[in-house]
């Protein structure tokens, strides 16, 4: 059961992220390949990924992707300050491949992400999963494990929360920019 | 007045010189370096930011490292890269500096890379672009006469900052020609800047310049004394042709006073770094058995430099 903390503003609507996080966690155990290798998206998809390892059966190594360098909004909004450094420690031709995201939205950083993995070679397959699906997506992309589907406002966002004991949180947060998550 | 290098979100517009330009700056650049380091070890040394964009390397005077490193960053970024030597070409048909820019302009340029021996004239571009309302075209400073070398500054500042962390608690002796050094100059103010504990300065009163105590160093003409208990050795190239006038008598004599050994180094801290922004001459500033030795950084400051000049070409491209 995935309660729902409606006393909060922030939160209403939104489910318990622990609780969305091991119901993801169980479709994935279920169906994901063997050697299937976690590849988070920066920040929010970073955690997510390291957590998922702890918790999925198997070993599953982790590496992690900042696609700054690849993303559709850089002619209009620049580089962004805080750019992480792609580190995947592990060879991804022939590799089958999870992508894993907080949040999905758009799909552009989707998008980006997969342009970027190609770079480094040509994987197995990649598949994606997300702690929440919010709809709105303006690219040809679904994920293929979904934690839970959220519908928000479309002028906020949803925000994935680590906190220093580790336990995950969301909340809803009014968009700074345009959507491109 | 307004920096001419920041817009008015103050966001980078051009890189002309690091003096004046506020510490955030400085830092996000670095910062963004960072991860293009790891760019130049994967299968496919390209990311897409600068695809389509055309980068124009203006090469007034000679240096085939600098320019080669522009256009490797350039093109890592998935730009077009012109390179012009233009010391051959237009201006010595008698076309001024400005009508060979308008006429790139007019091939829908979107960078230039601009070194020359004048001081100033990066900036002069920079302003002439702003004047015909083009501020979408960014200039950057691949070293002016004697007055800046910013790109060379900044991957010095990576360096450091990559084996040292940080600049608080850092003594950086900077030794040599410091009279015809931009690099010197542009590295001297992004330390101070940055909040680098000392900064000293080492050479013979020939060739440094007068009043470069108001720069914030402190000065040193006996090479032991200045090296004493230094992190990091900054040896600058010695022209050969400042040995034909009057300032040196001789490339020996320089050695022998000024040259890096090990003996001199071993006054350094114990973990001392060694840098040098080349093309080096063995056995006039520097010893071979320094240069190829365990303190010394002087390769992977070119590697760091392509990562550098990717930053800076990305930050400006987007603003």
């Amino acid at each position: 059961m995935i309660s729902v903390a409606a006393a909060d503003p922030a939160r209403e609507g939104l489910p318990d992220a622990e609780a969305t996080i091991a119901a993801l966690a169980e479709k994935m155990g279920a169906a994901i390949a063997d050697d299937a290798k976690l590849v988070g998206i920066y920040s929010g998809g970073a955690w997510l990924a390291e957590r998922l390892a702890e918790i999925l059966p198997g070993e599953h190594p982790v590496g992690f992707i900042d696609v700054s360098f690849y993303r559709d909004d850089y002619g209009k909004k620049g580089l962004r300050a805080k750019v992480a450094t792609t580190t995947l420690p592990f060879e991804i031709g022939n590799s089958r491949i999870v992508l894993v995201d907080d949040v999905l939205y758009t799909g552009r950083s989707v998008r980006a992400a997969i342009n970027e993995l190609f770079d480094y070679g040509r994987p197995e397959s990649i598949e994606l999963a997300v702690l929440i699906d919010r709809g709105g997506r303006e690219l040809p992309i679904e994920a293929t494990y979904v934690g839970a589907r959220v519908a928000v406002a479309r002028d906020s966002s949803i925000v994935l929360q680590r906190h220093l004991d580790g336990r995950f949180e969301l909340s809803v947060e009014p968009i700074e920019s345009a959507p491109g998550a | 007045m307004r920096n001419p290098q920041l817009n008015g979100d103050g966001e980078l517009q051009h890189l002309l010189t690091l003096e004046g330009l506020p510490a955030p700056v400085i830092d996000r650049i670095l910062d963004t370096a960072l991860p293009f380091v790891s760019i130049a070890e994967r299968d496919v040394k390209k990311v897409p930011l600068l695809r389509g964009k055309t980068v124009f390397n203006l090469f007034f005077e000679n240096s085939t490292r600098t320019r080669t490193t522009f256009e490797i960053a350039a093109k890592r970024l998935s730009a077009d890269v012109i390179n012009l030597n233009i010391g051959v070409s237009s201006t010595s048909k008698g076309e001024t500096l400005l009508d060979t820019i308008d006429n790139l302009v007019a091939m829908n340029a979107d960078m230039f890379v601009v070194r020359h021996a004048q001081s100033g004239a990066a900036h002069l571009i920079a302003q002439h672009l702003s004047a015909a309302d083009r501020p979408h075209i960014h200039v950057i400073n691949a070293g002016d006469g004697r007055h800046a070398h910013p790109t060379q500054g900044l991957l010095d500042l990576f360096t450091i900052r990559h084996y040292k962390k940080d600049f608080h608690g850092l003594t950086v002796a900077i030794v040599g020609d410091l009279l015809h050094s931009r690099v010197a100059r542009s590295l001297i103010h992004g330390l101070t800047t940055l909040g680098t504990t000392e900064v000293r300065v080492i050479g013979p009163q020939t060739l440094l310049p007068t009043a470069i105590e108001s720069m914030g160093v402190r000065v040193f003409h006996d090479m032991r004394t200045g090296l004493a208990g230094a992190d990091v050795v900054v040896m600058l190239r010695l022209q050969s042709e400042r040995m034909k006038g009057a300032l040196l008598p001789s490339a020996g004599e320089y050695f022998k006073h000024y040259g890096l050994t090990m003996e001199k180094l071993a006054l350094a801290k114990p973990d001392a770094i060694v840098m040098h922004p080349g093309p080096m001459n063995r056995g006039v500033e520097i010893d071979s058995a320094v240069a190829d030795g365990a303190h010394s950084v002087i390769l992977p400051q070119v590697t760091f430099g392509i990562a550098v000049r990717m930053a800076v070409m990305s930050m400006l491209a987007g603003n």
